[in-house]
């Protein structure tokens, strides 16, 4: 029951997450290309990182259904997950391991083969550049190059769908330009990147871009029919517009 | 389960990624074990007597040299003021000799010593009154008395002869270090990587629960195994532990156990938020464990329900095998029901630390 | 000043208070302690494996065992009656103590064997001596008309525990392992645990002096431990008849001063490692373990050894516990336990500054 390549490879119908009385995400339903870069946008509290919890399997929906890749992921959490890639918001890597111990961990429990662990690690350290820092422990090398690296062992495994979670919180531009050139090359290779963010210029570099207000999809298109949409010069005002408290 | 590997070569390498683990882990205990066992000995020697002889007659000069003699009293002093220094806490036990004590004797009446102890201690008290009773007895015997040649006793101390406490404390403390360390540090794992986020990438992979807790728990196996042996061989060279049975009982009996141990710990892993948590939580449990294990006390002295409850408690099977295997050469057959409950125990708290572990919340 | 660390006792409260489970514990642990030792250990032996091998199975032999039979001391196995059925019992654990009656036992001279397990010594010299008794006993009522007891009998008294309860020990001594518990171990993993997340840097820029911030950290803690305290002194007083002859402000002002060490050498540890499992193995291995076992709790100090006498003196615990003796069942004053006051204090200062060395070097 694989999907045809031409189905949505995410899609999401009237997916519903409540903690208690509280509605975190209301019934979302949209769809991913396969290849796109699809922007989640939203205010702090807005259920971006729920959502993404949903689809990634790590939470259960309360209703509605997601399907990832074809999967349904409520009903095969573990199956998803060997087509999709995940970069969250705090740490994911051991700060007491070094950069090859950590790519050899996050290999080995994908079921990569040893030697194609350790060919895919130094392939991915020469592709980064960080050859300097192959043999130190993660807490010693800059925020910049953690991300990057963090991307780069999502992508390990040659999932279907990578999902960032805020990649380049509190970054610096530089790298924040470098991470985004990793992220095109891997939706060329035809890897759909599935990307929440705080900065508005990022919006930009989407292929579309959904924005979450209060649990809902308040808007998704492509960032230019967003901005004439809502006469706006750039993707900050489009933001501003639909999270502006209503008058 | 190709992820196994992985997972226990991870484990390892942040363990002992603060330099300062591995003596923590391995000589830290052993020297525990030697200080320890030396510490652990219920039998009092120098205790400090302070002796007030009122008679001063050869009788009394004669019992007086009987407690200088032993070696479970050193005199402190000799008159008045006894009470003083027992309230100072500078004598532990005051033996006072009535005026008339050789004369009673020298007739063929009875006569009456006074043992006075310190007491707060209620065990050495007692030792020490049972030490000047025996130290008494065995003076008063000159003086005859009716069953004197016609009853004889004699005690045959089986497995110990020497009465060496420590070779009984040693297997003991061996189980409660091995528990502890086992415990704490499986106890603190999953936990730890709840906290610091990175569970979340674990849980996004396609690794099995089942495998996932298997390759946490075998890292601490081996050490709780290699921690073990230190502990034995240690145990061996220096106070000259007995091997009395099989050591392949042992061995066989100490992986179950650790299994049942670590499991407990991922347990309460799975159940906790911080390490904080998970710490106190273990403590709690061990605490109880440790002291109705039959360790410090003998299981025997305990009331029928605390007796009861030391049937779920792991630790005490554990120190009952060591102490009958060791000491007693109990075989196979003996410990048989041990090795029952500890895999019945073994498979429910591990099962239960799978399922309790949730990939999806 | 104070409005900030005021700020911040009640950050660090509510991190306590809010942790439901850990709280429960910290407070019903204490209470567990002290019921378990007053109600289900004690070095009392009632009911051990007992079996008699009668060679003689004649009346006076029956007799015997029938004056076993009744003391509470032993359970008869009935089932045992071999040499070989008897070592099965022993390697298995169910005997403690066998008697061997001889053939033709009945008319003196007489000899009877005891086989005892040694392997606990200490319970074996106690049933071998409650056996020696029972026998003595069943040979004095039958040497008729005869004096029985020995010439000369000890009178003992039991100065301020009579009844040899071991509540007077057990109740300073897990007040001690508490205190410890809660003041060391749980301070310094607190503060390990703010490293290990980055937030003491966070706390480290903020116009609090860091001296301010640890004060802080730890008034919580403090004041859980002297609700632990309270806890116990009510729970030992109150249900195990603890006796308090002593002041109460003499008291507290000493359980304070012990916090106090503890919190100190808790800070120490803190601030000389950054992971929450080394705080917690190092406390684990040179705190908690020790404080059990080497100040006085659970074995007597004058039964260890020499090198471990002196090594005990560097112990917190045992003076402490020493204090709360001499005070509760000796209701001494100051001039009682000023020494080991002082000693404490000394402690305190000590580890105290250690840290601050520790930490001034950690910032340069």
């Amino acid at each position: 029951m694989q999907n045809s390549p031409q189905s949505p490879i995410i899609e999401a119908s009237k997916l519903t997450k409540q903690f208690g009385a509280f509605t975190a995400v209301d019934a979302i339903s949209f769809e991913v290309e396969r290849g796109e870069i699809f922007g989640f946008l939203g205010a702090n509290g807005a259920g971006k990182t729920t959502a993404m919890r949903m689809l990634t399997g790590l939470s259960r929906p309360t209703s509605g259904q997601a399907r990832v890749a074809g999967i349904d992921v409520a009903a095969h959490p573990e199956k998803v997950k060997q087509r999709i890639g995940y970069m969250s918001q705090k740490f994911s890597l051991y700060e007491d391991l070094t950069v090859m111990e950590n790519i050899r961990f996050y290999g080995g429990i994908y079921g990569l083969p040893r030697k194609q662990a350790r060919q895919a690690g130094s392939q991915l350290i020469e592709q980064l550049g960080m050859e300097a820092f192959a043999r130190k422990q993660v807490s010693g090398i800059p925020l910049g190059w953690r991300q990057k690296l963090s991307f780069s062992i999502a992508l390990l495994h040659q999932p279907d769908v990578v999902f960032l979670d805020e990649p380049t919180g509190g970054v610096d531009p530089v790298t924040r330009r470098q991470f985004w050139e990793m992220i095109y090359q891997a939706a060329e290779t035809g890897t759909t990147v599935f990307v929440t963010t705080h900065y508005m210029d990022e919006a930009e570099y989407c292929g579309r871009v959904s924005i979450m207000v209060d649990g809902q999809i308040a808007a998704l298109d492509t960032p230019d029919r967003l901005k004439s949409e809502f006469q706006a010069a750039n993707m900050h005002e489009v933001f501003l517009q639909l999270t502006r408290p209503k008058p | 389960m190709r992820a196994i590997p992985y997972i226990v070569q991870k484990e390892f390498l942040q363990i002992f990624r603060h330099r300062i683990m591995l003596p923590l882990i391995f000589v830290m205990p052993v020297l525990q074990l030697l200080v320890l066992s030396f510490a652990a000995d219920y039998e009092v020697d120098n205790l400090r007597l302070h002796i007030n002889d009122l008679d001063r007659s050869q009788a009394s000069r004669q019992l007086v040299g009987h407690f200088q003699a032993s070696p479970h009293f050193t005199l402190t002093g000799n008159g008045a003021g006894g009470a003083g220094q027992i309230h100072r806490g500078e004598a532990d036990l005051l033996l006072e000799i009535p005026l008339g004590f050789n004369r009673s004797l020298a007739k063929g009446n009875r006569a009456e010593v006074q043992v006075a102890a310190d007491a707060i201690n209620g065990v050495q008290a007692g030792l020490a009154q049972a030490y000047a009773n025996a130290i008494v007895q065995s003076f008063s015997r000159q003086f005859s008395g009716p069953t004197r040649g016609l009853l004889s006793i004699e005690t045959a101390n089986w497995y110990n002869p020497g009465q060496d406490y420590q070779t009984f404390m040693v297997p003991g403390i061996l189980v409660i270090l091995v528990t502890l360390v086992g415990m704490f540090l499986s106890g603190m794992n999953i936990v730890k990587e709840k906290e610091i986020g990175t569970i979340e990438q674990i849980n996004v992979s396609p690794i099995g629960k089942g495998a996932f807790i298997v390759g946490k728990l075998l890292p601490f196996w081996l050490i709780g195994m290699a921690e073990l042996s230190i502990g034995l061989i240690a145990g061996r060279l220096v106070f000259g532990l007995p091997l009395a049975g099989s050591l392949a009982i042992i061995f066989v009996f100490a992986g179950l156990y650790l299994f049942v141990v670590l499991g407990f710990g991922l347990l309460i892993s799975t159940f906790t938020e911080t390490q904080q948590q998970a710490m106190f939580l273990a403590w709690f449990f061990l605490i109880i464990f440790i002291l109705m294990s039959g360790l410090f006390t003998p299981i025997e002295s305990m009331p029928p329900w605390a007796q009861a409850l030391t049937k779920g408690n792991p630790v005490a099977y554990f120190v009952d095998v060591m102490r009958l295997v060791l000491l007693k050469g109990s075989g196979w057959q003996d410990v048989q029901p041990h090795f029952g409950v500890m895999a019945v125990y073994a498979g429910a708290v591990n099962t239960l630390a799978v399922l309790n572990y949730q990939k999806t919340n | 000043m104070i409005k900030p660390l005021l700020v911040f006792i009640r950050k660090e409260a509510f991190h306590i208070l809010r942790d439901r489970r850990t709280l429960i514990i910290l407070l019903g642990m204490p209470a567990v302690l002290v019921l378990l030792f007053g109600f289900a250990i004690s070095n009392e032996i009632r009911e051990a494996g007992f079996a008699v091998l009668d060679q003689a199975r004649n009346e006076p032999s029956r007799q015997l065992t029938d004056r076993f039979r009744a003391s509470p001391y032993f359970t008869m196995q009935e089932g045992v009656q071999t040499q070989a059925a008897m070592e099965a019992a022993f390697r298995k654990g169910s005997l403690k103590l066998a008697l061997v009656i001889p053939p033709g036992y009945g008319e003196p001279p007489v000899s009877l064997q005891l086989v005892t397990d040694a392997t606990d010594p200490n319970t074996a010299t106690t049933l071998s001596n409650y056996a020696s008794a029972i026998i003595r006993q069943e040979w004095a009522g039958r040497a008729t008309g005869q004096q029985a007891s020995a010439l000369v009998e000890v009178k003992p008294l039991m100065l301020y525990n009579r009844e040899l309860k071991s509540v007077f020990l057990f109740v300073p001594g897990v007040m001690t392992v508490i205190l410890m518990l809660v003041s060391a171990m749980m301070t310094s993993i607190a503060i390990t645990r703010e490293k290990e997340l980055g937030t003491m840097e966070v706390l480290l820029v903020s116009p609090l002096p860091p001296a301010l911030i640890i004060v802080g950290k730890v008034i919580p803690y403090i004041l859980l431990a002297l609700a632990n305290t309270g806890v116990i002194l009510w729970l030992g007083t109150a249900v195990f008849d603890m006796p308090m002859r002593g002041s109460y402000l003499l008291l507290w002002a000493s359980a304070l001063l012990f916090v106090g060490t503890a919190l100190s050498l808790g800070i120490l540890i803190s601030t000389r490692t950054s992971s929450q499992q080394v705080a917690m193995l190092f406390s684990l291995m040179v705190l908690m373990l020790p404080t059990i076992l080497l100040s006085g709790f659970i074995f007597p100090i004058a039964s260890m050894p020499l090198p471990l006498q002196v090594i005990s003196n560097a112990i917190p615990a045992k003076w402490f516990i020493i204090i709360l003796k001499d005070i509760m069942l000796k209701g001494g004053g100051l001039s009682l336990i000023w020494q080991e006051s002082l000693i404490l204090l000394g402690m305190t200062t000590f580890f105290i500054a250690l840290s601050v060395r520790s930490f001034k070097t950690r910032l340069a």
